[in-house]
C-alpha cells in the first residue's frame, strides 16, 4: 500500500525537491540563478510545444509568436490597464489560447509540410506586427513590464523570482501531466497515430486539433508572461524566428512526447548560447548541428539514449550467451 | 499610381517566383519542403561574391562559378542529410532541413560577416520610361530569366525521359525502382537543379536585398507563399503565384500600410491554405488509408 503510494508520487516529489534545492546548490552565483530561471521558463514552452508535436503529431515553427503574445498581453494588462500580476498571468494565458484556437483552425485542414509553412508565416508575422503596432507595443523600444507583485509582496530579489517561476513551472508540469493522461491527451495521441482511425473512434478531429493548439498556446502564453515580468523588458527581437527554431530544437533534442525530455531540451538549448555567444552565429551553427545529429541518430531525442544503451547491453548479453 | 504599383509589384513578384521555382521542383520529386532553400541560395551567392570581389572574376564568370557550386552543394546536401531520412516521418524531414537552415545561416555569418554589402546588377543601364512607369533593363532581365527558367524546367518535366523519371519517382518510389529508374540519381539531380535555381535566384535577388546572411529571410517567406498559391507542385503556378504575391504586397503597401505588407502576405497564405489547400494550379492528392 505504502509502496504503491510511494511509486505514484516518487517522481513528482523528487522533482519538486530538486527545483526547490537548486538555489542552494548554486549558492549566491547570480548568473547561474538567472540561467536556471530561463531554463524553467523555456521548459514550460518546450512542454507545451511537445504537447503539440510529440503527443499531437502537429508542427509549429512559429511558437515564439505565442510567447510574444503572452508576454505583450501581460505587459499591456499590467502597464496600461492596471490589472494586478496574479490576474494578468492567467489572463495572458487565456488570451494567447484564444489566438491559438484561431491559428489552430487552419491547422485542421493542413498537414505536415504545409502546416509548417503556415506556422512559419505566423512566426514571422507576429514579431513584425509587434514592431509596427508601436502605439500599443512600443515598437523598437519595447515595453518595460513591472516586477511581479503578489498580495503586496514585490518579487524583487533573484531568489524570490526563482521560486515564483519554479512554483508556476511545477503547476504547469502537473497540469500538463494530468492532461496528457486524460481523455483529451489520449485523443491527441489517437489523432497523431491516425486521423481517420481517431475519427472512427468518435473523436471530433477538427475540434481537438484546434484545442491542441489552444492548450499549447495557453501554457506558452503563461511562460511568455513570466518571461516579460522576470526580464523586465520585451522587444520584438526577443521572439523572432530564431527563437521559434530554438524552441523547436528543445523539443527535438530533448525527446518527443516526453515531459522530462522537454526539461532536458530546454536545459541543453539554454546552455548552448551561454557557451557560444562570444562568436556571432556560432550558437546558431551548434544548435543546427544538434538538430541534425539528433534527427539522424536519435530520432527520439536525448531521453532515448538510456533506453538505447540498455537494449544494446541486453543484446550483448544474449550474444555472449549464444557464444557459449 | 495604381498602374505604377501594379508594374513594380509584378517586377518584385518575379523575384519571388524565381525563388519559388527551386522549392517547387524539390517538392515535386521528393515530396519534401526544403526549408533551407533560401539559405542554400544565400551561401552560393556569397560564393559568387567571393569569386567576384576577392578573386577578381568578371560578373558572368562569377555567376557561372556560383551556380556550379550551388548544384554541387545541392547534391552534397541530398546525399549526406536528406537521403538517410527520405522514408522517415514528415516531422523529421522538416526538422532536418530547419537544422541545415540554422547551420548555413550561422556559418555564413561567421565566414563572411554580418555586414550587408552591395551587389552588382546583371545588366546595368538607365531605366526606360514606358508611359509613366520607370523600368530598368535589369528588372526586365529578371522577369525574362524567371519565365525562361520556368518554361525550360516545365518542358524538362513534361517532355524528357529525365522528367518522366522524376514524375515516376514522385508518384511511386518502389514501382519506379522496379522499372529500372535509378531513383537515387534522380533525387540527386533534383536537388542539383533545385539548388541551381536557388543559386540563380540568390544572384539576381542580392542587388535588391543587399548581400548578408539574412538576405533571403524575407524573400523566402514570399517564395513559400508563392509556391502555396501556385499549389506547390506546379512550376507555372509558382511563377504566377510569385507575381500575384508581389502585386498583392505592393497594393497593400500602397493603399493600406507599407509596414504591414509581410503580415498581410502571411494572412494570404493562411487564407489560401484554408479555402483552397491545393492552390491555384495544384492537384488534390488522395491518400489511401
Amino acid at each position: 500500500m505504502i509502496k504503491n503510494v510511494w511509486n505514484r508520487y516518487r517522481n513528482p516529489t523528487l522533482f519538486t525537491l530538486l527545483l526547490m534545492l537548486i538555489p542552494a546548490v548554486i549558492g549566491g552565483q547570480k548568473h547561474l540563478l538567472t540561467t536556471a530561471c530561463m531554463v524553467l521558463i523555456y521548459s514550460i514552452i518546450a512542454m507545451s510545444l511537445n504537447l503539440l508535436m510529440g503527443f499531437g503529431g502537429q508542427i509549429s515553427i512559429g511558437h515564439a509568436s505565442f510567447m510574444a503574445i503572452g508576454a505583450y498581453s501581460s505587459a499591456i494588462f499590467t502597464l496600461k490597464l492596471g490589472i494586478p500580476f496574479w490576474i494578468a498571468l492567467p489572463a495572458a494565458g487565456f488570451f494567447t489560447a484564444l489566438i491559438g484556437f484561431g491559428v489552430g483552425l487552419p491547422a485542421v485542414r493542413l498537414k505536415g509540410h504545409f502546416l509548417a509553412v503556415a506556422t512559419l508565416g505566423f512566426g514571422v508575422a507576429i514579431p513584425e506586427l509587434t514592431m509596427k503596432w508601436d502605439k500599443l507595443t512600443g515598437g523598437f523600444s519595447g515595453l518595460f513590464p513591472e516586477k511581479p507583485v503578489l498580495f503586496g509582496y514585490i518579487f524583487k530579489s533573484d531568489l524570490s523570482l526563482y521560486y515564483l517561476i519554479a512554483v508556476v513551472t511545477l503547476l504547469c508540469t502537473w497540469l500538463m501531466r494530468n492532461l496528457i493522461n486524460s481523455r483529451i491527451g489520449r485523443a491527441f495521441v489517437a489523432i497523431r497515430e491516425s486521423e481517420v482511425a481517431a475519427a472512427a473512434m468518435g473523436i471530433n478531429v477538427p475540434l481537438y486539433k484546434a484545442l491542441m493548439f489552444s492548450i499549447s498556446a495557453f501554457f506558452t502564453g503563461v511562460a511568455g508572461s513570466l518571461y516579460a515580468h522576470y526580464i523586465g523588458f520585451i522587444s520584438p527581437f526577443d521572439f523572432n524566428i530564431g527563437i521559434s527554431l530554438t524552441l523547436l530544437a528543445m523539443v527535438v533534442v530533448g525527446g518527443f512526447a516526453s515531459i522530462p525530455g522537454s526539461f532536458i531540451g530546454a536545459l541543453v538549448l539554454t546552455l548552448i548560447p551561454e557557451f557560444t555567444n562570444h562568436v556571432a552565429g556560432l550558437s546558431l551553427v551548434v544548435t543546427g548541428i544538434a538538430l541534425v545529429l539528433v534527427t539522424l541518430f536519435f530520432p527520439d531525442g536525448l531521453v532515448s539514449v538510456r533506453k538505447i544503451w540498455q537494449e544494446r547491453l541486453k543484446k550483448r548479453k544474449v550474444v555472449s550467451k549464444h557464444a557459449l | 499610381m495604381f498602374s505604377q504599383l501594379v508594374v513594380s509589384g509584378l517586377l518584385v513578384g518575379s523575384l519571388y517566383g524565381l525563388a519559388a521555382l527551386g522549392l517547387v521542383l524539390i517538392y515535386k520529386t521528393s515530396d519534401l519542403v526544403n526549408f533551407a532553400q533560401g539559405e542554400m541560395a544565400m551561401v552560393s551567392t556569397f560564393v559568387g561574391f567571393t569569386f567576384l570581389h576577392y578573386l577578381g572574376f568578371d560578373y558572368w564568370a562569377a555567376f557561372l562559378a556560383a551556380i556550379l557550386f550551388a548544384a554541387i552543394f545541392g547534391v552534397l546536401i541530398e546525399r549526406v542529410f536528406i537521403r538517410p531520412i527520405r522514408k522517415e516521418r514528415v516531422i523529421s524531414q522538416i526538422i532536418l532541413t530547419l537544422g541545415i537552415f540554422m547551420i548555413l545561416r550561422g556559418a555564413a555569418g561567421m565566414i563572411w560577416g554580418h555586414e550587408p554589402s552591395s551587389f552588382p546588377e546583371a545588366i546595368s543601364g538607365a531605366p526606360y520610361a514606358v508611359g509613366n512607369w520607370m523600368i530598368t533593363p535589369n528588372q526586365i532581365f529578371v522577369l525574362a530569366a524567371t519565365i525562361a527558367l520556368m518554361l525550360l524546367f516545365f518542358a524538362l518535366f513534361r517532355f524528357t525521359m529525365i522528367g518522366l523519371a522524376m514524375r515516376a519517382a514522385a508518384q511511386n518510389l518502389m514501382t519506379s525502382e522496379l522499372m529500372g529508374i535509378r531513383t537515387g540519381t534522380i533525387y540527386s539531380l533534383t536537388w542539383a537543379i533545385g539548388a541551381f535555381l536557388g543559386g540563380v535566384a540568390g544572384f539576381l535577388i542580392a542587388p535588391t536585398t543587399f548581400l548578408d546572411p539574412n538576405m533571403m529571410g524575407e524573400v523566402i517567406i514570399k517564395a513559400f507563399a508563392a509556391a502555396v498559391l501556385g499549389g506547390f507542385t506546379s512550376l507555372p503556378g509558382a511563377v504566377v503565384g510569385g507575381l500575384l504575391i508581389g502585386l498583392f504586397e505592393n497594393l497593400v503597401a500602397g493603399y493600406i500600410s507599407a509596414e504591414l505588407k509581410s503580415a498581410f502576405v502571411f494572412f494570404l497564405i493562411i487564407f489560401i491554405l484554408y479555402v483552397k489547400p491545393t492552390g491555384l494550379f495544384g492537384i488534390k492528392q488522395v491518400k489511401k488509408v
